[in-house]
């Protein structure tokens, strides 16, 4: 690019091609160049020596032109001519209707308590396929609830077994080393068997259930919703919440307390192997173990874990049904189910360390 | 003369500020091909949705086989319809966890007492009417598009429903595997006697199968879409004074807006 500047007016000289590479060399310094003009000076451009011009070089001269208000265009062939007149014509077109604006603060308060609302509907609508259920029983179909509660439970055992090991290693390794100073490391036994029976069990459990299942619950529905089979269920006659929803809440509830008792046991394993190491034997291990932690640690472990289960697949089920459209829809969806399984179990788990703590249990 | 199979009258929808389109009143008498058709974003998939079930419009009354299903009541006359009506979705929407058969038989298998090997007769003989005889064992995934629509519509025939909804049964299929789903739309209804409600943008199907259509237009009113002409499709290809009507069924484009 060439520039002739004179008192009335400023010629600008391009060569060569006017595609996308040849105008992000050009673009700023030419926009620069325009800016620094003066309202009355006559802006030219001569587009004699371009062999080559596409739409982002066209876009590229009519930009140059707006910026100053007005320019001449002199010379350049046929094609350059028409691309360029193409490129105006398309530039002219104005968008029609005002954009959405950005949600308000209320707005965005009122989606968060909507949605919390839906929430709450939605354990009512599963409260009545419940209760609904004897009129609907042929279509909760035993051999989907098998295929969920394998899904859920015995291909996720590998993990949990895995996690609940290296929870009780690093537990009872972190726990023993504050505990020696004192001389008290066989009490490293009841802390860890409690805490894992009452706390860890279930909570983590819960954790590698969100990820696993929820989130699958959610992409499965999901990609059903973007694909219309809900829609087809509907139209059949036939209950979504009833058929993909309870098989999948069952199956949880029938899981969770299966997956927390492995990793309960794996993490007991994990404890025994660092206190063995320590110098303690396995029966001592057991007797203390034995004397500390009682049966209704662990009941009320598994009782909570079924509650969990039951939350995180009602949660992405719930998060698969309200997809919106598209890919990314089903993405979010997933997200949402992992993050709200989450979110409810702490909040849940909450809720029964009040009860306990509060009954005495 | 007998009632009709379909009455719709002054349907409307409203989506937020937007109305689709509003007015909407036709019917369809019994052994019917009725189309809907009209651009894209005209509202037709929005109008089937209310059709079916799916949608409450926002005005209007929908009575399919007698059933009211909109309204007071309409709980109840969506139940009593649904077993009247056989819907083919856009893509099939197949289950992707059950094989073709298994699709076809799951209908059977909640809403009647047939024993299993019954309902796997009847599930093959309605793939075979559609052309699918040999592909029962194969899961959604594994076939063509044209061949999810025929499941699909197999699907919606499988408890023997007088009325069947198509919504773009040829949309986006090849020329002949289209035709093909013509010819079988027009022998179902010669030899079953269904009534079908067909929405569809595709001009050479719309001609080949319709009876009579609607046809929906996003400006038909100044703030709101709706009905811009009915009847037979092919009188108003040749007779319609209108030039959206014109410019629809003679594939012009339309003028580049300045």
């Amino acid at each position: 690019m060439d520039v002739q500047a004179g008192p009335a007016e400023t010629r600008l000289t391009f060569k060569g091609r006017l595609d996308a590479a040849g105008v992000a060399a050009l673009w700023a310094r030419a926009m620069a160049t325009v800016r620094a003009l003066r309202r009355d000076q006559t802006l030219v451009f001569d587009l004699d020596g371009v062999t080559r011009c596409d739409i982002a070089g066209a876009t590229f001269l009519l930009a140059a032109e707006a910026a100053h208000g007005g320019a001449e265009m002199r010379g350049g062939s046929d094609a350059v001519r028409a691309i360029i007149a193409r490129v105006r014509d398309a530039r002219e077109v104005r968008r029609r209707g005002e954009p959405t604006p950005a949600p308000g603060l209320l707005q965005i308060v009122l989606a968060g308590v909507q949605s919390a609302l839906d929430g709450i509907a939605f354990i009512g609508e599963a409260a009545v396929a419940v209760i609904r259920l004897p009129r609907h029983r042929r279509m909760l179909r035993l051999t989907d609830f098998i295929r969920y509660l394998d899904d859920a439970g015995v291909r996720s055992l590998p993990l949990v077994l895995l996690m609940g090991g290296l929870t009780g290693l690093i537990l009872a390794f972190q726990t023993a080393i504050s505990m020696r100073s004192m001389a008290s490391d066989i009490f490293v036994v009841n802390v860890v068997t409690v805490s894992v029976l009452r706390e860890l069990g279930p909570l983590l459990a819960a954790v590698i259930l969100a990820g696993r299942t929820g989130s699958a619950d959610a992409a499965e529905i999901g990609t059903m919703k973007i694909n219309e089979e809900i829609s087809a269920l509907t139209t059949m006659g036939i209950d979504p919440m009833t058929m993909l929803v309870l098989p999948r809440m069952a199956a949880a509830m029938v899981a969770m307390p299966g997956m927390a008792l492995a990793f309960e046991i794996a993490a007991i394993i994990g404890m025994t192997i660092v206190m063995t190491g320590f110098g303690y034997t396995p029966q001592q291990i057991y007797v203390q173990a034995r004397d500390w932690a009682q049966v209704k640690d662990l009941l009320g472990g598994m009782v909570k874990a079924a509650v969990f289960g039951l939350a995180i697949a009602a949660t992405g089920c719930r998060a698969g049904l309200t997809t919106g459209f598209g890919p990314r829809a089903v993405g979010s969806s997933a997200t949402t189910a992992v993050v709200g399984g989450i979110v409810a179990t702490i909040a849940i788990d909450g809720v029964f360390a009040s009860v306990f703590y509060i009954t005495g249990y | 003369m007998a009632a009709p199979i379909v009455q719709a009258e002054g349907l409307c929808q409203v989506f937020g500020t937007r109305t689709i389109f509003r007015d909407v009143s036709f019917t369809v008498e019994a052994g019917e091909i009725f189309v809907i058709l009209g651009g894209s974003g005209c509202g037709k998939s929005t109008l089937m949705h209310q059709l079916i079930g799916l949608l409450p419009p926002t005005r209007g009354t929908i009575d399919i086989h007698g059933h009211r299903i909109t309204g007071d009541g309409a709980a109840s006359g969506r139940a009593a319809m649904q077993r009247e009506i056989g819907v083919m979705f856009q893509s099939g929407a197949l289950f992707g966890s059950m094989t073709l058969l298994q699709n076809v038989m799951l209908p059977l298998e909640l809403f009647t007492d047939l024993p299993r090997a019954a309902r796997v007769e009847v599930a093959q003989a309605k793939l075979g009417l559609v052309g699918l005889a040999e592909s029962v064992a194969l899961m959604p995934s594994e076939i063509s598009g044209g061949m999810a629509r025929r499941a699909g519509i197999a699907r919606a025939l499988s408890l023997d429903p007088p009325l069947l909804f198509l919504d773009e049964p040829s949309a986006g299929l090849d020329p002949v595997t289209s035709a093909g789903l013509d010819q079988l739309i027009l022998d179902l209804r010669k030899d079953l006697g269904t009534t079908f409600v067909v929405v569809s943008h595709e001009l050479l199907s719309i001609l080949a199968i319709a009876d009579r259509c609607v046809m929906l237009h996003r400006d038909a009113f100044p703030d709101a879409g709706g009905v811009i002409a009915a009847g037979d499709p092919r009188r108003l290809r040749d007779e319609s004074d209108d030039p959206r009507v014109h410019a629809f069924f003679h594939r012009e484009a339309p003028r580049q807006a300045a």
